[in-house]
């Protein structure tokens, strides 16, 4: 099989980037607390990978976690919204709010309130993921094709026939795509989070080792927890688009080639 | 115009619709007073007019899926099969083929059974012989957006028939076709037609897809719609694409054009 331009084109762009940076750093001779070379990341990766291990399974669960139940409480949420009129009126706008209310300002009111710090971090991880699910799943449920919506009432199909074979399906596209977005934002919310709980509760994730390494001024170990970062925001995306596609490609335009 | 009640007729009508009018809710008048009854005895019914003469409406109203504003609709061939909507036997053939994309032929066409609780090995044999009926049985197992624009649409009529319903509706079903797939189409709809006897009520906008297909044909005028002329088609069954170049086509082709022109002609008045 031939290996076409475009699967080349974006690791030849990361190439030719990280050899830039190696030869600048090298050319103007960056010491590694201003500008660490890649290479010098590299190196840290591996011999930290012991320290750094523990806290990025950390930022995982709790990206993992607040991802599910975004996924779990969004669709759940969006059922309920689109059930009736009324409710969808009258509680849709405390989503926006939600979701517009930046999350480093309520993150400190949420750690005091919360038991435990994990706890914490996980209703603002949730906080941040949840609204794409939402938002997308509404659409989705209310623009089902108008004639097929006919053809079950033509047939007297129940409310209850009508969500499952006509509703959800014509939903899961748009849900599909509410996770995507909403797989990074969980992840996003994990670190942030950590970074306004700081110091707090006896595991820390890696946002917390980037805060310690800077303020010790280890500075390519800050990059190193970056890489991971986002490694695994990558991963996450790739996972779900993966699915995405495994579960339209007989019918939605969306993962056809 | 209705039909005039016959001492011989022993079924009840399947359709019987008294003065209805419509107004949609922005005010415009669609239809204007519309009185048609469909008789128990099969026929082949095309309702012809100009876009937007109310003829979707009609249908509509037909089924049920709207309320007239005025006037009485009634389906007395139905009566004491449950409540209205879910006890009446119709298939209804939209414009496009309004297929769910994510399921497969054999889904969509085992559909309406499906809503009604039916299931077993003897719906699965219903819904395939509804499929070789319309030429799909090899196409079970594919999705719609692996067919062509002509086989989904077959696979929209095994649907609407797969309940073997009496009165089958259907809204310029093959507009969107190619000449020579809607040519196809309506043969094979006429045999499909001929050897199950059920009564069709197709709207068009052609006059040689109406001739060429119905048994009757009712005439409506630019909107408000309302009933110009109710003609009877003599030609006998099976019709063949012989009948399509023959002078009594031409013939009758040109006498329900005729009744289309002066029907359009009516619009001046109320212009």
């Amino acid at each position: 099989m031939r290996i076409g331009f475009d699967t080349v084109a974006p690791f030849a762009v990361g190439a030719l980037f990280i050899g830039v940076w190696q030869a600048a750093v090298q050319w103007y001779e960056l010491p590694p607390y201003l500008l660490p070379s890649p290479l010098k990341i590299a190196e840290t990766l591996v011999s930290d990978f012991p320290t750094l291990l523990p806290s990025w399974l950390f930022t995982l669960k709790i990206t993992v976690l607040a991802f599910l139940a975004a996924a779990v409480g969004g669709l759940g949420l969006s059922l309920l919204l689109t059930s009736s009129r009324l409710l969808e009126r009258s509680l849709f706008p405390y989503a926006v709010i939600l979701q517009v209310t930046p999350i480093v300002a309520i993150a400190p009111l949420i750690i005091i309130w919360a038991k435990d710090t994990t706890l914490a971090l996980l209703i603002c991880a949730w906080i941040v993921a949840f609204f794409p699910v939402v938002s997308n799943t509404i659409t989705g449920l209310n623009s089902t094709d108008p004639n097929l919506r006919d053809l079950f009432k033509l047939y007297g199909a129940s409310k209850w026939q009508t969500m499952l074979w006509l509703r959800l399906p014509s939903a899961l596209p748009y849900y599909l795509a509410g996770l995507r977005i909403s797989g990074g934002l969980a992840l996003i919310g994990a670190v942030v989070a950590e970074f306004v709980a700081g110091t707090g509760g006896t595991e820390s994730g890696l946002a917390y080792r980037i805060l310690e390494s800077a303020y010790r001024l280890r500075i390519p170990r800050v990059f190193a927890a970056l890489v991971l970062i986002s490694v695994t925001g990558l991963a996450i995306f790739a996972a779900l688009s993966l699915l995405s596609n495994r579960l339209l490609r007989h019918w939605h335009e969306s993962s056809k080639a | 115009m209705p039909d005039r009640p016959s001492s011989k007729m022993v079924q009840p009508p399947l359709l019987a619709m008294q003065g209805v009018k419509k107004t949609f809710a922005n005010g415009l008048l669609a239809l204007d007073g519309i009185t048609l009854t469909l008789p128990g005895d099969p026929q082949f019914l095309a309702v012809l007019g100009p876009s937007g003469c109310g003829k979707s409406t009609l249908l509509r109203i037909a089924a049920n899926l709207d309320a007239p504003s005025e006037g009485s609709v009634d389906w007395p061939a139905f009566a004491g099969m449950g409540e209205q909507g879910s006890g009446l036997n119709l298939g209804y053939v939209f414009q496009e083929p309004t297929l769910m994309p994510w399921a497969t032929i054999f889904d969509n066409v085992r559909l309406p059974l499906r809503i009604r609780g039916l299931s077993g090995s003897k719906v699965s044999d219903r819904v395939m012989e509804m499929l070789g009926r319309v030429g799909l049985r090899d196409f079970a197992r594919s999705y719609p957006c692996e067919l062509s624009g002509g086989m989904r649409m077959r696979a929209s009529v095994a649907r609407a028939l797969v309940t073997e319903p009496r009165l089958l509706l259907m809204d310029e079903p093959f507009a969107a076709l190619d000449e020579i797939t809607r040519a196809k189409l309506e043969r094979d709809l006429l045999g499909l037609w001929l050897s199950s006897r059920f009564t069709i009520v197709f709207v068009t906008h052609s006059v040689f897809e109406a001739v060429f297909l119905a048994s009757r044909v009712i005439v409506m005028t630019p909107r408000p719609g309302r009933i110009a002329a109710d003609l009877k088609i003599d030609a006998p069954y099976p019709r063949t694409e012989e009948y399509r170049t023959s002078t009594s086509y031409i013939a009758q082709c040109r006498e329900v054009s005729e009744a289309l022109a002066l029907a359009m002609s009516e619009d001046h008045s109320c212009a």
